[in-house]
């Protein structure tokens, strides 16, 4: 079942995938993710009239290479159009994808719905193109999506930095000599084009969530672009094999949508598994940090003879053998307060004293102060504290 | 005289018959100076005086109305290389995925063209002016991960791996902390006592006498450039900020 056919429509796939994912990466530095949501309804209506031109011309209306023709043309009509009311009105760049993604896909709807009465042939499998399928993809068709997506990829690597710089910092990359208009147009037109090779596969209602899923899923395991592109291609890449590969072995099974749906899992497990912006970790981290201020607060009550008037506090005091269920305070408990006190005079000299000279570590009584600062800052934060004891006395 | 006339002579940056506007009435008109060779200058002025709109204007990245850039003696496309631009911290994003080191590296990207590879020197370079802005500890720091003083370090860093001979810094003392602000100064009169001439947005005028040796006061025209030693008059201070601020000049 597994044929030479089905090899080539996984391995384009794959290929697709990959280079969606390196190119919504790109846009979604750039922040304009929902323009390929305009984009990629915007290609219903040319594809649709160019099925129905070259039918009209006796041409077969269901070759790939004329319906990307087509695709392509009226996409880059829609994306005109959003960057013409961005430019030349107030209206927002949210507005401006809104009106144009439903006014071009209403106009694509209502040209599907006119094929299907006219008298042409081959028009099945045309909606195909609207949720993606594999059925009556030729190897040919997989050959052209696999070149032209590597293509793109070779075009975003080029110009990565260029993008990279006019995504952080506009202002800096203009005074660098790099063109704001060009790196848009590559930004824009990469994404346009991916859209519309991915279209047979994906379909155009969800080739969208293939550009912008991978990377917002990258961008959890990684503060570092090199790193976010890398991985989105590697999501999107192993969204678009296991997608194909299970609409091969499943019959029926729409491949954009399963594709969709393992990248979106890949999403979900990287929003809660993530190991520094996860949610996951975020919640033991809270947990953390509220049980060493309470039991710092704690130690420093004990240490000042106050009493400590939270369940909590108390309840991890216990925990810690400083406490006793009475509430009187054990002899390791007086221990650690006497730590926990000297800890926190010594932030304050830090704080009050000390803190201008060095970098900046931010002052939190809590934190052991000998894993933040140097032993010589230790040192001369403790002559500052016994002259002051000195003086005192 | 004898500054005014050297000044004439070989000016780094000269501004004639600059204004701008965004809509309909020019935020900045009839704007005229000269920065000598080797100043260390602080443009001063109000909110709104169009101090960074100059600044924009210079390197071509506010449109002008009218107006004559010239720098080194030629226009700003000319010798873009040999400049350097800091812009205003608040102007980017700073939950952008990028580590300080990756933003210095930026200042290298034109020297690279697109197909170059960056190499172990570039990255010297990079950590050289970590060094000399006092963040080699932070280089792997996602960006967003640092104060408000550090972000301007790391923009200072960036501006220095580029070799610059001109450099024009858009309030690179707002927001920043007491020892950043020394730091940056100890690092621009560096870059001065190398022979760069130095350009600042500034906004404090107690610090105006101990930072700076050139003035430029504008307030939507120019009321007076010069030394600081010359210019940097209550009367100046006086027809640019208005009264109140001139006698606050007088308690310090």
């Amino acid at each position: 079942m597994f044929g030479y056919n089905a090899y080539l429509i996984v391995s384009s796939a794959t290929v697709l995938g990959a280079s969606a994912g390196v190119c919504g990466t790109y846009l979604y530095m750039r922040k304009n993710s929902l323009l390929s949501d305009a984009i990629s309804h915007s290609t219903l209506a040319g594809l649709a009239m160019a099925f129905l031109l070259v039918s009209a011309l006796g041409g077969n209306g269901r070759s790939l290479v004329v319906l990307l023709v087509g695709s392509t043309l009226s996409a880059t009509a829609g994306l005109a159009a959003v960057r013409y009311l961005v430019n030349n009105t107030r209206l927002g760049s949210d507005a401006a994808i809104g009106v144009v993604l439903s006014t071009f896909f209403a106009l694509g709807v209502v040209m599907l719905s006119v094929i299907q009465i006219l008298p042409i042939g081959q028009k099945a499998g045309l909606e195909g193109f609207l949720l993606g399928s594999t059925a009556g993809m030729l190897a040919q068709d997989a050959v052209l999506i696999t070149v032209l997506s590597i293509i793109l990829v070779v075009v975003f690597l080029v110009f990565r930095r260029d993008i990279l710089v006019v995504s952080y910092d506009p202002i800096f990359a203009q005074t660098q000599g790099i063109s704001l208009r060009r790196t848009d147009f590559i930004v824009m037109y990469g994404t346009l084009a991916v859209t519309v090779v991915g279209l047979s596969v994906v379909g155009l209602i969800l080739i969208v969530a293939l550009l912008i899923i991978p990377s917002a899923a990258a961008r959890f395991w990684s503060n570092r672009v090199e790193i976010i592109v890398i991985t989105a291609a590697v999501f999107g890449g192993l969204s678009g094999a296991v997608g194909a590969s299970v609409s091969a072995f499943v019959e029926d099974a729409p491949v954009g949508s399963v594709i969709v749906l393992v990248s979106a899992t890949i999403f979900v497990f990287s929003l809660v598994a993530s190991p520094e912006r996860g949610l996951v970790i975020s919640l033991i981290r809270k947990a953390q940090s509220s049980w060493r201020v309470h039991l710092a607060m704690g130690l420093l009550s004990v240490a000042e003879n106050r009493p400590i008037y939270e369940e909590k506090t108390r309840t991890i005091l216990q925990k810690n053998g400083y406490l006793r269920p009475d509430g009187s305070v054990t002899a390791t408990g007086q221990n650690a307060a006497m730590v926990a006190l000297k800890n926190e005079q010594r932030w304050q000299v830090w704080t009050s004293q000390m803190q201008a000279e060095g970098t900046s570590v931010d002052p939190l009584g809590w934190m052991k102060i000998e894993h933040n600062l140097t032993p010589d800052q230790l040192r001369s934060i403790d002559r500052h504290l016994f002259r002051r004891d000195l003086s005192n006395a | 005289m004898t500054e005014l006339t050297s000044t004439e002579k070989s000016p780094v940056l000269r501004v004639n018959g600059l204004s701008v506007s965004y809509n309909s009435d020019p935020v900045v008109y009839s704007v005229n100076f000269d920065i000598p060779h080797g100043a260390m200058s602080a443009i001063i002025g109000p909110n709104g005086a169009g101090k960074s709109t100059t600044l924009k204007a210079v390197v071509d990245i506010q449109p002008r109305l009218t107006g004559q850039i010239e720098i080194f003696g030629q226009t700003y496309d000319k010798v873009r290389n040999r400049i350097s631009y800091v812009p205003q911290r608040a102007s980017v994003d700073w939950d952008f995925p990028v580590t300080v080191q990756d933003v210095v590296l930026m200042g290298v990207y034109p020297t690279l063209g697109l197909l170059g590879r960056v190499r172990p020197m570039h990255w010297a370079k990079v950590m050289e002016a970590l060094e000399r802005v006092g963040m080699t500890g932070f280089a792997d720091r996602q960006i967003g991960q640092l104060s408000g003083g550090q972000q301007q370090r790391v923009f200072l860093a960036r501006a220095l791996v580029q070799d610059a001979d001109l450099y024009l810094l858009d309030e690179p003392f707002a927001g920043v902390d007491a020892a950043t602000e020394k730091a940056i100064v100890k690092v621009l009169k560096d870059l001065q006592s190398k022979g760069k001439t130095i350009v600042a947005v500034h906004h404090d005028l107690t610090t105006v006498e101990a930072y700076f040796d050139h003035i430029v006061f504008i307030n939507r025209s120019i009321v007076a450039a010069g030394s600081v030693a010359r210019e940097f008059t209550e009367e100046h201070i006086n027809q640019t900020y208005g009264r109140l601020v001139a006698s606050q000049k007088q308690v310090i």
